[in-house]
């Protein structure tokens, strides 16, 4: 008796199309409709209740409108151009931060993983600067750099640098010294090991900090924004807050929630066309 | 009359071989004095209670420990770290969770420098005769423990080495998926012709594959014994030799 047959049942393979039938439709309809309802029914009774409670005068509807006041708002400020030109700035800002940040990082965070020695040199003032906060440091840059681009740039780079750096050192010690071991086995020099084992490895741990620095940039953006800007997403919240625009400060709001979304949505896509071999979490 | 023959190779030859560890400033000699000759294409099999040294054994032969005396020689010429002429199978299958089966068997291959076409035609080889070829494409997440090591041991084999060092190879698999790999691994080493020590708990598996059973001292008297299985292949679990032999086995550890 060979083994596959024993063992073939194992192996995940494509199930048999089901028969299409109309009872088969319909509860392939419902299927899904319990299964959209099951992940975005609370989202969308969240907001089901805001439009109401604010159109009811249930809650004040001067720091709340309506959500139909915010979608008119920001589809104002879209149209019009004024939030365009907002959303490109700050995304040069977060965007230049942010490959700064990859470009130091990653390269950085692989030797420190893969070289004891420069680790264990690096290790404790990456900790000190690690527990500061970047927030806390950034009039310290404004003070050096400037009130300008520069420093606005950098203190998010600041801050997205350690998440990154952090995880890209984990993901290169935490690769599996048997499997190091297996490739030496077979004779692979050092460096036939760290890109044939010990960088794909650490991959899912990189992305990971990708998608903690992408988070960690936005935060800074609004952060950085708020404090002596004249331009941006993060001005306008405040702007508008000060004068009284409400419904377009959570247009503002509502635009970084959905950059956010759309920058981790960029992210795991790209993880799952790398690493197809592991699972992704979205 | 002599028949001119390919020089068959994979020869191992030990002597005064010794190897201790430090632990907690304690110095424990695992090896001491050993020798030991393989012949090629010989099976050896070595049993010994935990801690006796057959891991640490079969390491040093791999060139992953070094000894700290003795001479370790293959095929003439003295073991010093890894060597193209050896191939390893760990207990675990040790893929690459990132490339698939045929990926992984070319592994070897490639990081030796043989061009990718020529590797994975040779692979494929390897996959057939561990039967896995319908799985080429298959990641090793979608595979079971069997069959996972059975890509181990293709990738061992396509880098055709003349010595096979496996390492409880199948302790991780469950008993019916053992037997079925204790006769494969019957097969692979009958078909190709090479030299296999082989570490084991499993005495039944030793009896079942081995040319002769290496025992490794337990307690600081003991001995190193050697002993011959000179049953005719392939070998019948149920018969009274068979058993009997077992049954010796199990004498020299006390346990009959």
């Amino acid at each position: 008796m060979s083994l596959q047959q024993i063992e073939r049942p194992f192996f995940v393979g494509h199930e048999p199309r089901r028969q299409k039938s109309v009872a088969g439709l319909l509860r392939q309809a419902s299927e899904a409709a319990d299964g959209f309802l099951a992940r975005y029914g609370m989202l969308f009774s969240f907001l089901t209740l805001w439009q109401v409670a604010s159109s009811l005068g249930w809650i004040n509807a001067a720091v709340f409108p309506p959500l139909n006041a915010i979608v008119t708002a920001l589809w104002d400020g879209l149209v019009g151009g004024a939030l365009l030109d907002d959303i490109a700035i700050s995304l040069q800002r977060s965007g230049t931060a942010f490959v700064a940040a990859v470009l130091v990082a990653i390269p950085v965070g692989l030797i420190m993983g893969q070289v004891r020695a420069v680790e264990r040199a690096l290790d404790p003032i990456l900790q000190v600067f690690r527990q500061t906060s970047a927030l806390a440091l950034y009039p310290v840059f404004i003070l050096l750099l400037g009130l300008g681009e520069a420093s606005k740039i950098f203190v998010i780079f600041w801050a997205t640098l350690f998440p990154l750096l952090l995880n890209t050192i984990g993901g290169v010690k935490e690769v599996d010294k048997k499997l190091i071991e297996m490739a030496r086995v077979y004779g692979a020099s050092r460096l036939t090991v760290f890109r044939r084992v010990v960088l794909p490895g650490a991959v899912p741990s990189i992305f990971v900090g990708l998608r903690l620095s992408a988070t960690t940039a936005l935060l800074l953006l609004i952060a950085s924004e708020m404090i002596g800007a004249n331009k941006g997403v993060g001005f306008q919240v405040m702007n508008a807050q000060y004068n009284f625009q409400i419904p377009l400060m959570f247009a503002a709001i509502l635009l970084l929630a959905a950059l956010g979304l759309i920058a981790n949505f960029a992210l795991v896509a790209l993880q799952r066309r790398l690493c197809r071999w592991s699972e992704v979490i979205g | 009359m002599t028949i001119a023959q390919p020089a068959q190779r994979g020869e191992v030859s030990i002597r005064d071989l010794s190897k201790s560890f430090t632990i907690n400033g304690r110095s424990l000699n695992v090896l001491k004095g050993l020798d030991l000759d393989v012949k090629p294409g010989e099976c050896l099999v070595i049993v010994g209670a935990s801690g006796s040294g057959k891991t640490t054994l079969l390491r040093v032969l791999a060139g992953l420990e070094q000894a700290d005396g003795g001479r370790v020689m293959i095929d003439g010429a003295p073991v010093s770290g890894v060597g193209a002429e050896r191939a390893v199978i760990f207990q675990e299958p040790r893929l690459l969770p990132w490339l698939n089966v045929l990926g992984n068997v070319t592994f070897g291959l490639e990081v030796r420098g043989v061009a990718r076409a020529e590797a994975e035609e040779r692979a494929r080889g390897y996959i057939r005769l561990v039967g896995l070829s319908d799985f080429e494409d298959a990641y090793p997440r979608q595979l079971s423990g069997g069959m996972a090591q059975r890509v181990g041991i293709a990738r061992a084999l396509t880098v055709q080495p003349e010595l096979l060092l496996l390492d409880e190879p199948l302790g991780a698999l469950d008993a019916m998926t053992k037997i079925t790999m204790q006769e494969e691994l019957f097969r692979i080493w009958r078909e190709e012709n090479v030299t296999m020590i082989v570490v084991t708990h499993d005495l039944e598996e030793a009896v079942y594959l081995a040319d002769r059973v290496l025992i490794l001292p337990k307690e600081k008297g003991d001995t190193t014994r050697l002993i011959d299985v000179d049953l005719p292949r392939p070998r019948d679990r149920s018969e009274v030799r068979f058993v009997r032999h077992r049954e010796a086995l199990l004498r020299e550890f006390g346990l009959h």
